[in-house]
This record gives C-alpha cells, structure tokens and sequence, in this order.
C-alpha cells in the first residue's frame, strides 16, 4: 500500500494519543467500528461548557495506517472548533488532506462516525446534568 | 555480519533463486537452446537431455520415478490439471470430489468451478490446529468419490495434514489422492510412496529454482493414473500437457531439486532452530501472543503468530524494512481477513492481528534477533494507541462486548 507522506507522518507521530476520563460530565466518547472489521476508534472530546469549545481531544485506534491517521487528524482538526462546527467535518475532507486511496475511504467514513458519537455522548451528558 | 535491510522472510510466497541454479540455467538461453521436441538434430537432443536429468532430479526428491513427472506453468497450473484432470477422466466413476476449506486458491477455485459443472464437493474443515479429522474425511467418501485432494502444508500457518493416514484410507477406499505440496517439498522429506501419494503437484519458486515452472507428479504404478490434458496441442508430456517445455526453467527446477535433496536434512534443522527462537523471543517480551495453527506438525521455517489488540497492516507499516505477509484484510486485495485463519475459529479479530514469517535459505540469526527487537517496540507502540488494549486492561471481556457496526 503506498500511503501520502501525511498518512505516514500521522502514523509515525499520532497526534493527542491518550484517554479523557470518561465519567467527567464535560468529556464525550465515541467507540466506533468492531474488532472483527479490522478497524475500532475511541474518540474523546473535552467541551468547555461555557463557550462550547472543543478544548481537548484525544484518540486510541486499533486499524491499519489509514485508520490511525484519520483519527489522529480528526483530534487536530477538532481542537478549538465549536460543537456545531466538529459536526461539519465530513469524511470527504479527511480524504482529501490525506490523500486516502479510494480502498480507504472507510476509514475516514469511521472518524466522522467517530466525531458523531462523541459528540452526541458529550450531549447526552449534558442534557442529563 | 552487518545486516542488510530490507530483510526478506516472506519465503512461502516465492524464494530468490540460488545462484548454482542460476549457473546451470544460463547456458540452455544461449548456447543450448533447441527445442526438446526436435527429434532429428543435436540441438534437440542437448535440449532433451537437460529435460530428461532435471525429470530424474525432480522425482528423486520425492521418491518417484522419471516418468511420472510433468512438467507445467507452475502449481497452479499442476492443480488445475490434477483436478479437473481426474474429474473429467474419471467422470463415468462418479462425480464427488473432498477436499479441504484451507487450501490454496488454485484448488478451491477449481473445485468451485467443477461444481457449476454438475460435480458435487466436500469442503471438510478444519480444527483449531489447523489439521483436518481422519473421521470426518472417512464420513465424508461415498461411492461416487473419485478424488480427495488435501494440500501437504499450508503456505498460511504451515500446518502439515496427516498425509500418509489420508493416503492410507484413499487407497482402502479405492479413491485417488491428490496433494498441493508446493509449500513442503524440498523442505522437509516429501516420498509419494510412504505417503501413498497419487499425484502432486509441485513448484520451483518455492524451492529456490525458478518462477513460471512447475511440476505433477502423476503415478504410473498402482494404480495408474490417467489424467485428461486441459492443454491441448504437440502431445508434449505423454499427452498431458502440451506445449514447448521451457528448458532453461526446467533444468533451473531439476537444479534445485537436487541442491534441496542434498542439503534438506541440515537445512530444515537450522531453520528450525531460528524459528524457535524467533518464536520463543518473541513470547519472552510479549504477552497476548498467539501462534496460529499446531506447532507441533508444521514446517520448520514457518511462524504465524497474531498479536492481540494490533491490526496486522499498520503492524506491518511499522516494520516496513521487513518484508513479511499478513493475514489482515487490509493487506488483501479482497479486504477479506484470511480464511485459513477464519477456518481455525480463533475470531475474526485474530486473523486481523497475524503476521506470517517465512524463514528461508539466507535466513541469519542477526536477522531474527533485529525482527525481534523491532517487532517489540511497534507492538508496544501500537498497544499503547489501540482502544481494545485498553479495555481489555481494565478487565472488559471483548468478545461480549456490542460493537457499533454499520
């Protein structure tokens, strides 16, 4: 598989690898895709109730590069945004800063999946406090 | 000795060719290059000669006699010919075939491509160890069974099928044996009668000769084997496979046959040797490591091991100065993960996460130690970044888990 030198620069260097306490009101997860896929993403958005920033981000990615490399750019890509612009990320987007070959396209198709669920988590949270 | 990079031990998938057998190729491009067919002047008697050593050289190695060799494109060639061979020799007998859910492609694809024919195919499976059961083969022949066709090794997991148990029963029962023995023949002792073989089929690639030859072993003697050709043409190959035989190949292929005859029994122990310690040193600084497939009947220079909780093409992309194969479906043109694996019943996830090691003829220690040491770290680093380590961590059971899937 020839990957874009940015698919290979985020799976050599992943960007906001790590764990968010997921019990914290202000934190939501997202678990996508299935091990007997080949692919899972754990997406984790920290939001300042205040402003509704998306202030941390982090991922953990079982899959192959371009999986890893989703995530990871997704993570960056949602540092700063608000909750409403973290849903306007679409998957097409991650094709195109990364160059995925169209046997990949799914991978980026499970981090916009991803982005969803953690936002709509950190929402459920909310709505419940 | 400094180790070369990129290291190569993907030897199930073809090996380099050894330069002795390059030496005995070379003159039959250039200064003897007749066709062996020419009966009526030199340059077809040098080229027949050369055809007729490599045929004794091939045959030695797995115990049969010159004429039973014939030889072909390459195994799947011989495959082809074995199968569809039989079944349409053998048509007016019956029209059921068994063989195996692990096979290569180029018996499984011919198999399904006789049952649109109107032949009827028993694909047994297999168990975790990879090895079929002699009662459910016995289960499965019927009086219209006309060929069992069970592989020797498997070029995924390397696990050897009880040949000579399979080949004792087909003769009871009045049934022929095929078997793909691509992967084992000049690795480990491979002789059609101790087996009670009754065809093969053979490649150079495999062996350190070269690509695009290969062999069948058709058995002359109890019983006489008759195949129809599925190539037709000259009559080449006592009629079974016409065409111009490609000398320079052949004589690469006899070449190969006779250095694996000759240095098998000190090779197959080294090999084994590394690949026990490749085995071993892996599961010393690994945990959640499993060997796919028994250990105990499989090829010494094969090693197919998933690594939990890691994809097997980004495992790969982290020791890309290695050349190794996976089971991941990523790294597969069909983005199916391995059905040898599937067929083992380990899940799914397993088969995603299997890295296969073919150890080879240029394989050092120096090699294994550095695959070591690198697969260590990567499996480390990418452990640390996958969300089922860490569930698996905090005690969650992944296997009940409900996963979110489209």
């Amino acid at each position: 598989m020839a990957y874009s030198s940015k698919v290979i620069d985020h799976y050599e260097n992943p960007r906001n690898v790590g764990s968010l306490p997921k019990d914290d009101p202000n934190v939501g997860t997202g678990l996508v895709g299935a091990p007997e896929c080949g692919d899972v993403m754990k997406l984790q958005v920290r939001v300042n109730p205040a402003t509704g920033v998306i202030d941390e981000a982090k991922f953990k990615t079982f899959g192959c590069g371009s999986a890893i490399a989703s995530s990871s750019l997704a993570t960056e890509w949602l540092k700063g945004r608000t909750v409403e612009e973290a849903l306007a990320i679409k998957n097409l987007d991650i094709v195109n800063e990364l160059s995925l070959p169209p046997v990949k396209i799914h991978c980026s198709v499970l981090a916009e999946d991803a982005i969803r669920a953690a936002i709509a988590d950190y929402r459920k949270k909310r709505s419940a406090v | 000795m400094p180790i070369k990079l990129p290291i190569y031990m993907d030897y199930h998938a073809t090996t380099p060719v050894d330069p002795r057998v390059v030496e005995a190729m070379v003159p039959y491009f250039t200064e003897h290059f007749g066709n062996a067919a020419s009966r009526n002047h030199p340059f077809g008697w040098e080229a027949e000669e050369a055809v007729d050593t490599a045929r004794k050289q091939v045959a030695d190695l797995i115990g049969a006699s010159a004429k039973e060799i014939v030889f072909t494109s390459g195994a799947t060639e011989s495959d082809n010919l074995a199968i569809k061979g039989v079944a349409d020799m053998y048509r007016e007998k019956g029209n059921h075939i068994i063989t195996c859910v692990t096979e290569h492609k180029a018996v499984i694809d011919t198999c399904k491509r006789l049952e649109k024919d109107g032949y009827r195919v028993t694909y047994l499976p297999v168990q975790k160890d990879g090895r079929i059961t002699l009662d459910e083969l016995e289960a499965a022949i019927t009086d219209q069974t006309i060929l069992i066709t069970i592989m020797a090794a498997n070029n995924e997991i390397g696990v050897i099928q009880p040949l000579a148990e399979i080949g004792t029963i087909a003769k009871e029962r009045g049934v022929l044996f095929h078997t793909d023995a691509v992967q084992i023949v000049g690795k480990v002792p491979f002789h059609v009668n101790d087996l009670k073989v009754d065809i093969a089929s053979l490649s150079a690639h495999k062996m350190y000769g070269p690509k695009g030859v290969g062999a069948l072993y058709v058995r002359r003697r109890n019983p006489r084997v008759l195949l129809s050709p599925i190539i037709h043409g000259g009559g080449h190959e006592r009629g079974m496979r016409s065409g111009t035989l490609n000398v320079p190949g052949i004589v690469g292929f006899g070449k190969a046959a006779e250095l694996c005859r000759r240095e098998m029994a000190t090779e197959s122990e080294r090999l084994r040797g590394l690949r026990d310690y490749l085995n071993d040193e892996l599961h010393k600084s690994l945990d959640e490591i499993f060997v796919n497939g028994s250990i105990e009947h499989r090829l010494p220079h094969n090693l197919n091991i998933s690594f939990a909780y890691v994809e097997g093409e980004s495992l790969l992309m982290g020791i890309n100065d290695v050349a190794v194969s996976s089971g991941s479906a990523c790294t597969s043109a069909s983005l199916e993960p391995s059905y040898v694996l599937k067929a083992l019943g380990a899940g799914d996830d397993l088969a995603h996460s299997s890295i296969r090691f073919g150890l080879g003829r240029w394989t050092t220690k120096e090699e294994v130690d550095y695959v070591v040491d690198k697969l260590t770290s990567v499996v480390g680093r990418l452990r640390d970044m996958s969300p089922l380590y860490e569930l698996a961590k905090e005690g969650v059971d992944l296997s009940t888990m409900q996963w979110q899937t489209d």
